[in-house]
C-alpha cells in the first residue's frame, strides 16, 4: 500500500501544527466561531448534537494493521472506546474534546493518516471498490488512480472554495461495488483496443435531488485522468449555483445545462489545460502503482479449509455469506460484518479494531479495507487460514454471517449524533436486525439491501437501497418514508416512494410486511427481492404496506 | 399575522466539551435543562439570546428552543431537544450516563 513521501508527511504535520494554533486562538478568544468554523471543518472537525465529531479519511478504504491499532488507541484515549465507519470509507469519532483534537491529529499523522478535506466544500476522500486488488473480476486495481486523485485534489488551490462538496469514486470492475454512479465523478476502469482508460460518469448523487450519474466520456485515456478531472471540477466551479446550496452540487449543474453542454464546456477546458500536464503525473502514477502490487501469496493446501467447511455448519454458513472469491482460488476475501444483530451498523470497539489489526498482520498481508457498506475487509487471506480467522472473529463478536443479507443494513448516525438529522436511524437498524434474527428468515430471504438515512441528505444511501428508509420530522414526530427498488450497483436505480410514511414504532412491522410479501410472491428462492420487485412492480408491496387503505378502496 | 410566542430556553453547545448547555437566570450555564431560565416574553427572549451570543468563549451556536414550563423546570417539547438532554439511544453515553454518576 501507499506510504507517505517526505512531502506528504511534512504537509500533514504542518496542517496539524496550523490547526493546533487555530484551536489555541479559538480557546483564548482571538478567533470567533465564525472564523474558526471553516478552519475546523477543513480538518474534519464537526460540532454535532452531543459533542464534537472528528471524521478521519481512510483513502480508498485501505489501511494496515498499525493504522487500525492507532485508530483503536485514539478511540480509547480520547473518545469512548469505539469508532464509527461510514458510507464514504471514513471513520468518525463521536466524542472528542476540542482541546484534544490536535493531539488526535498528531497521532493520526504518526501513522500516515489525516482528516483533511473530510468536510467543507472541497474534493472529499476519494473512495474505491473495497475488493480492489483482490477481486477476480477487475481490469486493474483502482487504488493507484484514487491515490493520484487524492494527491491532486488535496489542497488544490483552485478547488478549496467549491460551490459545494465534491465526491469521487473509482472502480476497476464492471460490477460496481463503489456506488460510482451516485458520485459527482464516478470512474470505471475500462480497456479499449488494448489501451487502458476510464468510463467517466458525472453528476450522480443522492440527497435532496437524487440523480444517477451520466456518462460524460465513454473512454478517457488513462493519461488524461487528471487534466480531464480538473476540467470537470473547473467548469462546475464557475457554473455551480453558489446562490442556493440545494442547487449547488454538480448533479444540478448537469441537469440544468444538460450533459451535452457540460461535455462541450469540459472538452473546451480540457483542451486548454491539457498541455500543462507534462507527464509528471504519469511518472508519479507509475511510482504509486508499484506500492499497490499484489502481495506475494504462498500456495496453500485446501484440505484444512475443506474439512472445516464440510464438518462445521457455523463456519460453513459464515463462509457462504462473508467470504468472496479471490483472484486466486486458494485465497479468499473475507468481509468482517460490523452488523451483529442489534448492534450499531459500522461501529467497532477498540478491542475489535485490535483483533482485526492482528488478523491482518497475522494472516492478511497487513491489509484491511473499509467498505462503503460499513464493514471491514481482509482482502488477501489463504483459505487454509479461514477456520482460525473465523474462530478469532467469533471470540470478538465479529463473526456475524450476514454480509449482503437483510440485517447487513447501512445506517447513517441519524439523530443519535448528527446535528442535521431529522430522525433517528441507528435504533431503526438495530430493531430491524433484531427482529430478523428472531424470525430466523434472512437466509431464506437472501440478498436484500436495506439502507436507512436520518435526513434528506441521504448519507445512509436510502435511495439506492432495495428497501430504503428515510427518517423525517413530521410535525414534531419521527416519521419514516419507504422507497423500493433502489440499486447502487452497475444497474443503478433510484427507489420509488411507496406512499405515506410510518411512525417510529410502525417502521419495523412495515419492513417485516415487505419481506413477507416478497417471500409469498417470489417465483422460487433463486429470485431475489430486487428481481421480484422488478418483475411485479410496486403494487403487491404497496398492498402489503397499507392493507387498510387497500381494503377501504376495495369496499 | 404573527404566531403567538411559545415559551423558550436559550441553548447552545459548550465550546470545549461540545455538549448541550442551557442558559440560567443568573447568567450561568447549566448541563441540566430543567435548571434553565424559561423565557415567556419575546423581547426578553431576544435579549437573553443576544447575551448568550456574546459569550463565544463558552457557548457555540446559541439558539432559542421551545420548552414547556413545568413545576420541575423547563422540559423539551421536540424530540430533538429531548435527545439533547439525554444523549444517543444506542449507547449509555452523554448526559444520561453522567446523570447515573
Amino acid at each position: 500500500m501507499y506510504h507517505y513521501s517526505d512531502f506528504d508527511a511534512a504537509f500533514v504535520r504542518e496542517r496539524v501544527a496550523q490547526f493546533r494554533g487555530q484551536v489555541e486562538r479559538r480557546i483564548d478568544g482571538s478567533l470567533t466561531e465564525d472564523e474558526f468554523k471553516p478552519l475546523r471543518l477543513m480538518n474534519g472537525l464537526y460540532l454535532q448534537l452531543h459533542a464534537y465529531m472528528l471524521r478521519v479519511a481512510i483513502p480508498y478504504g485501505t489501511i494496515n494493521g498499525r493504522q487500525m491499532r492507532q485508530l483503536a488507541m485514539i478511540a480509547k484515549r480520547w473518545d469512548k472506546g469505539y469508532g464509527h465507519f461510514t458510507t464514504r470509507q471514513n471513520i468518525q469519532f463521536n466524542w472528542p474534546k476540542l482541546a484534544d483534537v490536535p493531539d488526535m491529529l498528531d497521532a493520526l499523522a504518526d501513522v500516515e493518516m489525516h482528516a483533511i478535506q473530510t468536510s467543507g466544500n472541497t474534493i472529499r476522500n476519494v473512495t474505491a471498490d473495497h475488493f480492489a486488488g483482490a477481486a477476480g473480476d477487475e481490469i486493474a486495481d483502482p487504488r493507484p488512480y484514487a491515490e493520484l486523485l487524492r494527491q491532486w485534489s488535496t489542497d488544490h488551490p483552485e478547488f478549496q472554495f467549491l460551490p459545494r462538496k465534491f465526491k469521487v469514486a473509482v472502480t476497476g470492475a464492471e460490477a460496481d461495488r463503489a456506488v460510482i454512479r451516485a458520485h459527482d465523478i464516478g470512474l470505471q476502469i475500462v480497456e479499449r483496443d488494448g489501451a487502458r482508460g476510464f468510463r467517466v460518469f458525472v453528476g450522480g448523487g443522492l440527497g435532496r435531488t437524487p440523480m444517477i450519474g451520466k456518462v460524460l466520456r465513454d473512454f478517457l485515456p488513462e493519461e488524461d485522468l487528471l487534466p480531464y478531472s480538473e476540467a470537470i471540477v473547473s467548469v462546475w466551479n464557475l457554473l455551480g449555483r453558489r446562490d442556493n446550496k440545494y442547487k449547488a452540487r454538480i448533479k444540478i449543474t448537469v441537469h440544468e445545462h444538460g450533459v451535452e453542454e457540460i461535455s462541450r464546456l469540459v472538452e473546451e477546458r480540457f483542451a486548454q489545460i491539457r498541455p500543462n500536464f507534462s507527464g509528471v503525473d504519469q511518472q508519479m502514477l507509475a511510482a504509486i502503482r508499484k506500492q499497490f502490487s499484489l502481495p506475494d501469496l504462498d500456495d496453500r493446501p485446501m484440505d484444512g479449509f475443506t474439512a472445516a467447511y464440510d464438518s462445521d455448519p457455523v463456519f460453513r454458513s459464515w463462509v457462504d455469506t462473508n467470504v468472496t472469491a479471490h483472484r486466486r482460488d486458494d485465497h479468499a476475501i473475507v468481509s468482517i460484518s460490523l452488523k451483529a444483530h442489534g448492534a450499531t451498523p459500522g461501529d467497532a470497539t477498540s478491542e475489535q479494531m485490535e483483533v482485526m489489526a492482528a488478523l491482518a498482520e497475522g494472516f492478511g498481508h497487513d491489509e484491511l479495507r473499509i467498505s462503503h457498506e460499513q464493514n471491514v475487509i481482509l482482502p488477501h487471506v489463504a483459505r487454509a487460514d479461514l477456520p482460525t480467522i473465523h474462530a478469532t472473529l467469533r471470540e470478538a463478536g465479529l463473526a456475524t454471517a450476514n454480509i449482503g443479507l437483510a440485517s447487513d443494513i447501512i445506517a447513517c448516525p441519524g439523530m443519535d449524533y448528527c446535528a442535521l438529522a431529522t430522525a433517528r436511524s441507528i435504533p431503526v437498524a438495530q430493531d430491524i436486525a433484531t427482529r430478523l434474527d428472531a424470525l430466523k428468515v434472512e437466509r431464506d430471504v437472501g440478498p436484500l439491501k436495506i439502507k436507512i438515512s436520518g435526513c434528506i441528505n441521504a448519507c445512509g444511501h436510502h435511495h439506492v437501497g432495495h428497501i430504503g428508509i428515510l427518517g423525517l420530522d413530521r410535525a414534531g414526530v419521527e416519521n419514516y418514508q419507504i422507497t423500493l427498488g433502489g440499486d447502487g450497483t452497475e444497474d443503478a436505480a433510484i427507489g420509488t416512494r411507496t406512499g405515506p410514511g410510518f411512525a417510529y414504532d410502525q417502521i419495523v412491522p412495515a419492513v417485516e410486511r415487505l419481506i413477507d410479501c416478497y417471500l409469498d410472491l417470489r417465483e422460487d428462492p433463486s429470485e431475489t427481492f430486487i428481481q421480484a420487485y422488478r418483475r411485479v412492480g410496486m403494487g403487491p408491496f404497496k398492498s402489503a404496506l397499507y392493507p387498510k387503505k387497500e381494503a377501504a378502496r376495495a369496499a | 399575522m404573527s404566531r403567538r410566542f411559545t415559551p423558550k430556553v436559550v441553548t447552545a453547545n459548550h465550546l470545549m466539551e461540545g455538549d448541550a448547555i442551557w442558559l440560567c437566570e443568573d447568567d450561568s450555564w447549566t448541563r441540566d435543562m430543567s435548571r434553565a431560565e424559561i423565557l415567556e416574553d419575546v423581547a426578553h427572549a431576544d435579549l437573553r439570546l443576544l447575551h448568550a451570543q456574546a459569550q463565544p468563549h463558552i457557548a457555540v451556536g446559541a439558539y432559542l428552543a421551545d420548552a414547556e414550563p413545568t413545576p420541575k423546570g423547563p422540559q423539551p417539547t421536540h424530540f430533538r431537544e429531548a435527545f439533547r438532554t439525554r444523549g444517543p439511544s444506542n449507547y449509555d453515553h452523554g448526559k444520561q450516563a453522567e446523570a447515573d454518576l
